[in-house]
């Protein structure tokens, strides 16, 4: 700016002085020319390199904002609203999202009186309507997670306060109001009678009691009331001892035995019945807690407990099958003939063929205890259950349906909650996302197995490509002397960077899975054959893909640094009689160590947001085990994995309810990218460190 | 100019033209005959050259490409040389030569400055000593050294061994990145010393020798950059002696300093005397004089004059070192 004020000044002042001369006006007109373009001023030089960055940032912070705000508003409670129509339709549920439209005549046709005249008015209005989606959930009722709800074609619209939103294993979200909960006590031998009464002193206030008789069915039971049981059998037992016993409650002293009622040795259970949706909502809260600690035991009992089991007998079947390879090989080099290697071998054989069926009877054991402790939890389980009245589907009536309490992932009232409350919901879903597995098709539950899968394929990623990008690139720059071959190599580096990944998926599945892991196989895990053991994608393959798909960023990034290296400190080095290797190591290594973990950190982000390679070379949809468990030898790297990326693929454009699956894909980018964050910034603290350390020369 | 008819080197011969003389030896102004005897005014001349030098003065000489013989003073022969140079031809890229046939020794505990205008092969000279040059691609040379009569450039030369016997200061401070401990012990540190009390011992006495201690004694193990310029230095100074060199070579030390710095610097080199032999080049004239016992000057690759630092600055046997170390050229 000065500049160029200073020189219109001088212009100004230069043009009478030097208006004689012709040759020295046009001197001074292009001066004048050069001095006032736009360019000389620099000014919009300024602006350009500004609006560039302006738009890049824009453009960045767009994109994670809308990442951000979607991720994190998933998990908010919304609230339940339930709307009717005049035709008679009931909808309720959360309102996901609305847009407008302009609806066709012939839709408007189509509708009933009332409702199109109300379209026609809002279209008149506006010029468009508002339609809203509606997740209604209930799908075994309605076959539907999600239903459109014009607003034209609403008459009432409310929150009614008893609605609850329960969030299943499976089926998905479940919208209905809480009518009644039951437990069931278990005879246990004793009649009915004696176990009501009982049950009768300690009964909360606005619980009942009644009969559970056993019905085919969902639930498997029916409930009627304790009055409709019929009094002591004909002939006098032990039970009409008990009733007479009991004859004290006004109940069981009724006269006569009826001719019609229950049999009482029909009912198999008493229940304890939670009338009206607060009793049932409180009896429900109080119970949920542990139900669910009893499932997530009955969970590990089928996962990690079995498992062992298993694990253990395929280690017995691979020993005798080892043992049975031995034996072919030592009869082949026998040529028919016998020699001690044979008697040895067979000799191992039987013994390993009889530790298998010892394992194998043990096994059986062990699994019939499992069977019969997960039936146990069932069982117990299944006495908890929620009686669920929905709101009516479409013109469908209200529907009661029973909810076992074990198959409740979470409840709450929606329209009650304070925002303590929603807060409590948020975190609590927050917390399954990020510990849980997933379920329903993951578009449901957590990704800690992906989260995992992720990070353990990175840091192993990075194990692999450090070293090697360093050294080689320390070769490039330290021992190489320069030429075509050393450029070329260069060069061949460089394009390698720009390799479609899908390329290096190929390569990886090619040669790490088919050549590398099935020679490992041969040589190591041949009792596992034909099932591949390396042979097939892993969480190492994958490392390792990556980490050549990432070795360009590395040795481009750890050439720069060392280039960086001022000579002059080589010398020094050199001058002191440090050899090559030790100026390498102690003076250009240190020097270079930040830029260096640069590279890292480029290579790390790169790599962890990979998602093409994997699919070919071990990413899974679900994983049935972490590459990292309690069984020796602890860690699989074998084993396929699922990945954050590949997750957001397959959860949003595999899932069959993509609608209800979306959020979560947001959900789960924010969490790659803060995992990714979270990693760069883990690196970067790492090189501070490293630098000061170095630095202050404690090596 | 008036024209000297007595101007010799070796062979008597006579210079005609004006551009010639300041080619030619003076006079001794001390020297009361006019007629210089030809070896007996304290010139050695090798031989190879002597007949481009009999026609006309060494730039005249160096003009045409010849390399003519190097004024050497006999005051040089009378100490013990610790650092031989024997016809050092050098060539980078195989074809440039910035060395043409240097002869030298460099007296033991003596500091010898070597002077001359910029590219003129100082610096070269300098590197080649501990070979550091060696790491530069295409570099030929032809000649040898000897660091106390043991080949610098003879086959089957350990050159790392070779370097720790020499210690080396650069232009501008290097100090590595680490603290300032590490620094001084780098040397030894490379060696494989682990024992505490020696590397402290030899810190402190590296630190004190380049006048460093009391400033740094309370901070040994901050990082080294964090000194100043002339802290720096002399922190490269005391790295340097660390390993206790049989040679110094210091490569203008005092360049990247301001004139208190440099007094500073040049004071220390003062106190190193004789404690080392110091073979230092610099660009400043009044920086040799003050601080060398001896002097070369070196132009355009040859040595074109060499004896003691009083004698070269006050009586120099040729012109042309008369003319430099006036200010005349250069």
């Amino acid at each position: 700016m000065n500049d160029r004020t200073e020189g219109q000044e001088d212009n100004r002042k230069a043009a009478p002085a030097g208006d004689p001369g012709a040759g020295g006006g046009s001197w001074s007109n292009r001066r004048r020319r050069a001095r006032n373009s736009l360019f000389a001023a620099g000014e919009p030089a300024v602006w350009l390199t500004g609006g560039a960055l302006a738009i890049c940032t824009a453009m960045v912070v767009g994109l994670l904002l809308l990442v951000l705000w979607q991720g994190l508003v998933t998990f908010w409670p919304q609230a339940v609203e339930r709307v009717t129509t005049p035709d008679g339709e009931t909808y309720m549920g959360e309102i996901t999202r609305h847009n407008a439209y302009a609806p066709e005549e012939s839709v408007l046709s189509s509708l009933s009186e009332q409702v199109a005249q109300q379209a026609r008015q809002d279209l008149a209005d506006d010029g468009q309507t508002i339609r809203r989606l509606f997740r209604t959930g209930n799908f075994r009722l309605t076959q539907n997670h999600f239903t459109w709800v014009d607003d034209f074609s609403v008459e009432k619209r409310d929150k009614p306060e008893w609605a609850l939103v329960l969030e299943r294993l499976e089926w998905g979200r479940f919208y209905g109001f809480p009518e009644q909960f039951v437990q069931l006590h278990p005879l246990d031998g004793q009649t009915p009678q004696a176990l009501s009464g009982s049950l009768r002193t300690g009964l909360a206030a606005g619980h009942s009691l009644q009969l559970a008789v056993s019905a085919p069915g969902e639930p498997g039971f029916a409930l009627h009331p304790l009055a409709d049981l019929r009094a002591a059998a004909p002939t006098p037992d032990p039970a009409a001892a008990d009733a007479a016993a009991g004859g004290a409650t006004p109940e069981a002293a009724e006269p006569a035995p009826a001719p019609t009622g229950i049999d009482p040795s029909e009912v198999i259970a008493i229940a304890e019945v939670a009338e009206g949706p607060e009793a049932a909502w409180a009896a429900f809260s109080e119970h949920h807690g542990t139900v669910r600690e009893r499932w997530q035991r009955r969970r590990s009992l089928e996962k990690h407990d079995t498992g062992k089991i298993n694990h253990k007998q395929e280690q017995a079947r691979l020993a005798m099958r080892s043992a049975a390879m031995d034996l072919e090989t030592a009869t082949e080099n026998a040529n028919g003939g016998t020699s001690p290697e044979i008697d040895r071998a067979r000799t191992r054989l039987e013994e390993a063929e009889a530790e298998f069926e010892e394992v194998r009877t043990w096994a059986n054991e062990a699994f019939a205890d499992i069977r019969a402790e997960i039936d146990r939890i069932n069982e117990e389980n299944g006495r908890y259950q929620l009686v669920m009245k929905t709101a009516g589907e479409g013109t469908a009536p209200a529907q009661t349906t029973y909810a076992r309490l074990d198959g409740i992932v979470r409840a709450y009232p929606a329209n009650q909650l304070g925002t303590g409350g929603k807060v409590g919901i948020y975190l609590s879903r927050w917390l399954e996302f990020l510990v849980d597995e997933p379920r329903e098709a993951n578009s449901e539950g957590g990704v800690f197995p992906a989260i995992f899968g992720t990070v353990t394929m990175t840091l192993i990623m990075s194990i692999a490509v450090v070293p090697f990008g360093v050294l080689a690139a320390l070769y490039l720059r330290e021992y190489a002397k320069g030429g075509v071959v050393v450029s070329t190599v260069r060069i061949a580096v460089n394009n390698l960077a720009g390799v479609p990944s899908i390329v290096f998926g190929v390569f990886g599945l090619g040669f790490f899975c088919y050549v590398t892991g099935a020679s490992i196989d041969q040589l190591l895990f041949a009792a596992h054959l034909p099932n591949p053991t390396f042979g097939k994608g892993g969480i190492l393959w994958a490392s390792l893909t990556l980490a050549l798909l990432t070795l360009p960023v590395v040795i481009v990034a750890t050439e720069e640094a060392v280039a960086a290296v001022p000579n002059s400190m080589r010398e020094g080095s050199y001058a002191c009689g440090a050899s090559k290797w030790q100026t390498i190591q102690r003076i250009v290594l240190p020097r270079a160590l930040p830029g260096i973990i640069t590279g890292m950190v480029l290579a790390i982000a790169r790599g962890a947001g990979e998602v093409a390679p994997l699919m070919l070379v071990g990413a899974v949809k679900l994983a049935p085990e972490l590459p990292l468990d309690g069984t020796f030898p602890y860690l699989h790297p074998e084993r396929s994995f699922m990945h954050l990326g590949f997750h957001i693929y397959d959860v949003g454009f595999q899932s069959q309810n993509s609608e209800a699956a979306r959020p979560m894909v947001f959900t789960t980018t924010l969490l790659l990218i803060a995992i990714i964050a979270f990693l760069n910034l883990a690196t970067v603290a790492l090189r501070t460190r490293l630098r000061k350390r170095f630095a202050a020369g404690q090596f | 100019m008036p024209e000297r008819p007595d101007a010799v080197i070796n062979d008597t011969v006579t210079h005609a033209t004006e551009d010639a003389a300041m080619n030619q030896p003076i006079p001794q102004s001390t020297d009361a005959s006019p007629d210089l005897p030809a070896a007996g005014a304290g010139i050695a001349v090798s031989a190879r050259s002597s007949k481009a030098v009999a026609e006309d003065g060494p730039l005249q000489a160096i003009a045409r490409g010849e390399t003519p013989a190097s004024a050497i003073h006999d005051s040089v022969g009378e100490h013990e040389a610790v650092l031989e140079i024997d016809h050092f031809d050098f060539w980078y890229n195989q074809t440039a030569q910035a060395l043409y046939d240097i002869s030298m020794n460099v007296p033991y505990g003596k500091v010898t400055s070597l002077i001359g205008p910029s590219g003129c092969g100082k610096s070269t000279l300098l590197r080649s000593v501990n070979r550091l040059n060696d790491l530069i691609d295409g570099v030929r040379i032809e000649g040898d050294m000897r660091l106390k009569n043991e080949s610098i450039y003879g086959q089957g030369v350990d050159v790392i061994e070779l370097r720790k016997r020499m210690g080396m200061v650069f232009q501008k401070s290097n100090p590595f990145p680490m603290s300032i401990y590490e620094n001084v012990v780098y040397a030894l540190r490379i060696d494989g010393e682990r024992r505490k009390s020696v590397l402290d011992e030899v810190c402190e006495r590296s630190l004190r020798g380049a006048a460093l201690w009391d400033e740094v004694k309370d901070r040994l193990h901050d990082l080294a950059l964090g000194l100043s310029g002339v802290q720096q230095q002399r922190l490269c100074i005391a790295r340097a002696i660390a390993a206790e060199p049989e040679v110094l070579l210091m490569d203008e030390p005092c360049s990247a300093l301001d004139p208190i710095a440099t007094g500073k610097i040049e004071d220390l080199i003062d106190e190193l005397r004789g404690t080392y032999t110091i073979l230092i080049v610099t660009h400043n004239m009044q920086q040799a004089s003050r601080t060398s016992d001896f002097t070369a000057f070196m132009y355009l690759g040859r040595l074109i004059e060499y004896g003691a630092t009083q004698d070269l600055f006050t009586k120099p046997q040729l012109r042309a070192t008369e003319h430099y170390i006036t200010g005349r050229f250069g």
